[in-house]
């Protein structure tokens, strides 16, 4: 019962949020100078006054700006995120083609910097504890701090330049080898093979994040006297690391997800860049570049919502690791 | 007579295989896939529905126009296989192909020349529908094969705008009496082509396919074509390098790697098939307003740019200098007007002359956002306008916030780059006439420029028929544009296109890569 109320509050305040969102990115994007006719115009490399007008009414541009946001809302509660005139395809359409590759890479490289991080945390702070083999927790953390230091945009290009150039075991770009025809098991070793350097190179920044938060964090906990009583009551080594160590630590590492799977979200625009991934990031920038009003709103809406619900799953996530946070109803941790 | 035939004929024949040493001297090949970048990703592929380069790109090969055009822009047979003109230039008569076919099977007749001219292109193509609604009186069809467009006035440039960006046929059958902009039949692009739309991923590629029932017996040779998008100019130059891609067209990759991916073994390299286009880089100065109001300053900053340097060191050798408003591969160019010089101390002196304090003004440049050639050239622009004692303020901002900007005219300086089509009255002359000087496009009279004189001898110009007259008319238009700065003339621009050598026919025509690429084929 407690847990359904606080569900319905904070998915409540989600909406909110979400309408808060489209409201303000609306007049946002208007600030940008230029509109996507003039744009148009631009790259057609003519387009006389008339013709840019024309183009205006068909946009929808000539009406109030605030009729333009209430014929928006209308549209968004009846699930009509509008039309791209741009590119003559409806919003929502655009928008649900890139999800699954936003997804699919979201995913992966998550996984990827949170298992690793985590692993390596865990390294790093028993070989410090222990004082054995402290070279091990220098390693980690320096290699920590310079990933975390290192640009995306740099570490992306020399990954291509050493796997895809010079030694050639990786595709250099895109989703999966365009024209191979390949279906089922082999096509999915394609797009794994495809994958393996986005996802590095995105996942290496919050990965370098989650070493350094796991290692300082179970240095605190490994110190306390629970501990101290697990070990006395002759609980194994490895045990006490898993079940009463990690799981305390784990509450910042929890946190950071929190934070890392909403900003993914939002769409790796470097990352999809470089490596010609067709997700949600690129879209998003194009539709800017392009003044693509509708799209952009439509895409902000969706990151909006995703962020949202992320932020829910991390709550609930809190509630599942320290059960102490439900038991005290009220002082729920938010992300 | 017999024998004088055959002799023409192998003489020609020696000709052809000189000229290509060995690409005619086996036979095409047939079959493989021919994968290329395209960059932007367009937004559509229906020519008549968008315009910009990579749409034409793509779209070239899914439609055909009624012509196309040789290097030296002499009109070619397209889905028009020869054509008559009037003496008095008012009437043109174009017999078409017979037995062409749309994609869908439906056949390609006059009603579809006749809708695409009069009813679709002049409403909804940027360039096309200026043309048509301005100059063109009718277009009927005579019969099924036969069109007859009459003009309001004569207008030789006319016959120039045949290639399928700029007018490409579209079905009537798909079209009539719909809303072109919502048309769900603008997904499955159906044209006359040699190939046919098979899939657009977006953000990942578009496929096109051979297409079988194709006008021309025996083409295309390729089977498939695939167009990579690949939005990283490093990640575009790697996928060439790797062979990924077989082909790079101009601004694929910047000019800094166009060097290092030329030397490498087995890429041919060539900057043909740009001639219709003819891009021209220039300085944009806002007339309206001191200190550029004054043709002296504007005078001064020429003279304060070394444009020898600029070609060399931030084209990286892509182009030559420019000598005036027409560039050198436009038709009725004039070599003989006198050019600007790199001349400091001239320049000093004209500022001198021009009567104002250069310290008192802070030039604000908009900047160009296409990219670090044009980043560069702004900020060696701002150092001779800093090297004349003027402050500048540099205003960055995107493609759109640079079209708002220019065409708005909210800026005192700012450079751009247009094509030039081949003929003046196309690309040029809309650039300087006074009825152009009007707000909403970057590609009008945006700096103001008003010369009662000029705009006559535009006039006369476009519509003279007689070819010696047009040329003296163009060359008065030129010396007085380059006396007047009517705008900074900078490059003439070269458009580099990389390519396997094993690909043959790839650039054949004035179009270049935009062309259909039915001849196109991949040695084995």
């Amino acid at each position: 019962m407690k847990f359904l109320s606080f569900f319905a509050s904070r998915v409540g305040k989600a909406l909110l949020v979400v309408l808060g969102v489209v409201v303000i990115n609306f007049f946002l994007i208007r600030l940008a100078p230029g509109d996507p006719a003039a744009v148009l115009a631009g790259q057609s490399g003519a387009g006389d006054a008339a013709y840019v007008a024309q183009l205006r009414t068909q946009f929808g541009l000539d009406q109030p700006l605030l009729t333009q946001l209430a014929l928006y809302l209308r549209g968004v509660v009846q699930l009509d995120l509008g039309f791209s005139y741009r590119n003559h395809v409806p919003v929502l359409d655009l928008i649900v083609e890139r999800l699954p590759a936003t997804f699919l890479l979201m995913f992966c490289a998550f996984v990827f910097s949170l298992v690793l991080g985590v692993l390596l945390g865990v390294v790093a702070a028993k070989a410090r504890y222990r004082n054995k083999r402290r070279w091990i927790d220098s390693a980690v953390t320096s290699g920590a701090l310079l990933l975390y230091a290192t640009p995306l945009f740099w570490l992306s290009l020399m990954g291509i330049l050493l796997f895809s150039v010079i030694l050639g075991w990786l595709p250099a770009f895109g989703m999966e080898t365009v024209g191979s025809r390949l279906t089922g098991l082999d096509r999915a070793l394609d797009i794994a093979q495809h994958l393996v350097l986005p996802t590095v190179t995105l996942g290496c920044f919050f990965m370098a994040v989650y070493v350094r938060l796991t290692r300082a964090s179970m240095l605190e906990v490994i110190g306390m006297d629970f501990v101290k009583t697990a070990r006395a009551k002759g609980v194994g080594p490895g045990r006490v690391i898993r079940a009463h160590v990690l799981r305390n630590a784990l509450l910042p590492v929890i946190t950071f997800a929190g934070i890392q799977l909403g900003q993914m979200a939002g769409g790796a625009v470097l990352t999809e860049t470089v490596f010609a991934w067709p997700g949600i990031g690129r879209l998003m920038f194009d539709a800017l570049l392009q003044r693509d009003y509708q799209l952009l709103l439509g895409i902000f809406l969706v990151t909006s919502i995703l962020v949202v619900a992320f932020n829910l799953v991390t709550d609930v996530a809190y509630r599942l690791v320290d059960p102490r946070i439900a038991a005290g109803g009220t002082q729920g941790a938010s992300a | 007579m017999k024998l004088k035939h055959s002799l023409k004929l192998s003489l020609a024949a020696l000709a052809i295989a000189m000229a290509l040493p060995w690409s005619q001297a086996q036979a095409q090949t047939r079959g493989g896939t021919l994968s290329m970048i395209v960059q932007p990703e367009p937004p559509i592929l229906i020519p008549a529905l968008n315009q910009q380069g990579p749409t034409q790109f793509i779209t070239g090969k899914i439609y055909e126009s009624l012509l196309t055009y040789s290097f030296d822009l002499k009109p070619q047979p397209g889905l028009a296989k020869s054509w008559d003109a009037s003496p008095d230039g008012l009437s043109y008569t174009f017999h078409l192909e017979e037995g062409v076919k749309w994609h869908d099977g439906q056949p390609f007749t006059a009603d579809d020349v006749v809708f695409s001219l009069s009813e679709m292109l002049p409403k909804v193509h940027a360039r096309a529908r200026v043309i048509l609604t301005q100059f063109v009186d009718s277009v009927s069809k005579v019969d099924d094969h036969t069109v007859t467009i009459k003009l309001k006035t004569a207008f030789p440039a006319f016959m120039l705008m045949f290639e399928p960006g700029f007018a490409p046929m579209m079905p009537k059958h798909i079209y009539a009496g719909t809303d072109y902009a919502t048309n769900p039949a603008n997904q499955k692009p159906v044209g006359t082509g040699p190939f046919m739309f098979q899939e657009w991923k977006r953000g990942e590629y578009v496929k096109l396919v051979r297409n079988p029932n194709y006008w021309k017996p025996g083409k295309p040779y390729l089977d498939e074509l695939v167009f990579n998008v690949i939005p990283d100019s490093a990640s575009r130059a790697v996928a060439f390098e790797r062979g990924s891609v077989d082909v790079l067209r101009g601004g694929d990759v910047d000019n800094v790697d166009v060097r290092r991916l030329r030397a490498l073994e087995g890429v041919q390299y060539t900057t043909q098939g740009w001639e219709m286009f003819s891009p021209q880089a220039y300085l944009i100065f806002n007339m309206r307003k001191p200190p550029f109001d004054n043709v002296k300053v504007r005078q001064a900053v020429m003279a304060a740019m070394n444009r020898k340097l600029v070609v060399d060191n931030i084209f990286f050798g892509l182009g030559k200098v420019s000598t005036g408003p027409f560039v050198a591969t436009e038709m009725f160019y004039d070599k003989n007007v006198p050019p600007y010089t790199f001349d400091m101390k001239k320049a000093r002196a004209l500022i001198k002359e021009s009567g104002i304090k250069p310290g008192d003004y802070t030039i604000r440049q908009l900047s160009f956002p296409y990219g670090s050639t044009w980043d560069r050239l702004g900020e060696y622009t701002k150092q001779a306008l800093e090297q004349l004692g003027f402050n500048v303020d540099v205003l960055s901002t995107d493609a759109g916030g640079w079209a708002s900007g220019t065409g708005n005219w909210d800026f005192d300086l700012t450079t751009s780059f247009v094509y030039q089509y081949g003929d003046p009255a196309l690309g040029v002359q809309r650039l300087y006439v006074a009825s152009n000087n009007v707000k909403g496009s970057p590609f009008a009279n945006v700096q103001g420029y008003v010369n009662p004189e000029v705009d006559k001898l535009w006039l006369a110009a476009a519509s003279e028929v007689d070819t010696a007259k047009r040329q003296a008319l163009y060359s008065q238009i030129q010396t007085t544009l380059v006396n007047d700065v009517a705008n900074g003339y900078l490059v003439d621009m070269e458009f580099p296109t990389l390519y396997r050598g094993k690909i043959k026919n790839l650039v054949k025509t004035a179009i270049g890569l935009n062309e259909s690429f039915d001849d196109v084929y991949i040695e084995k």
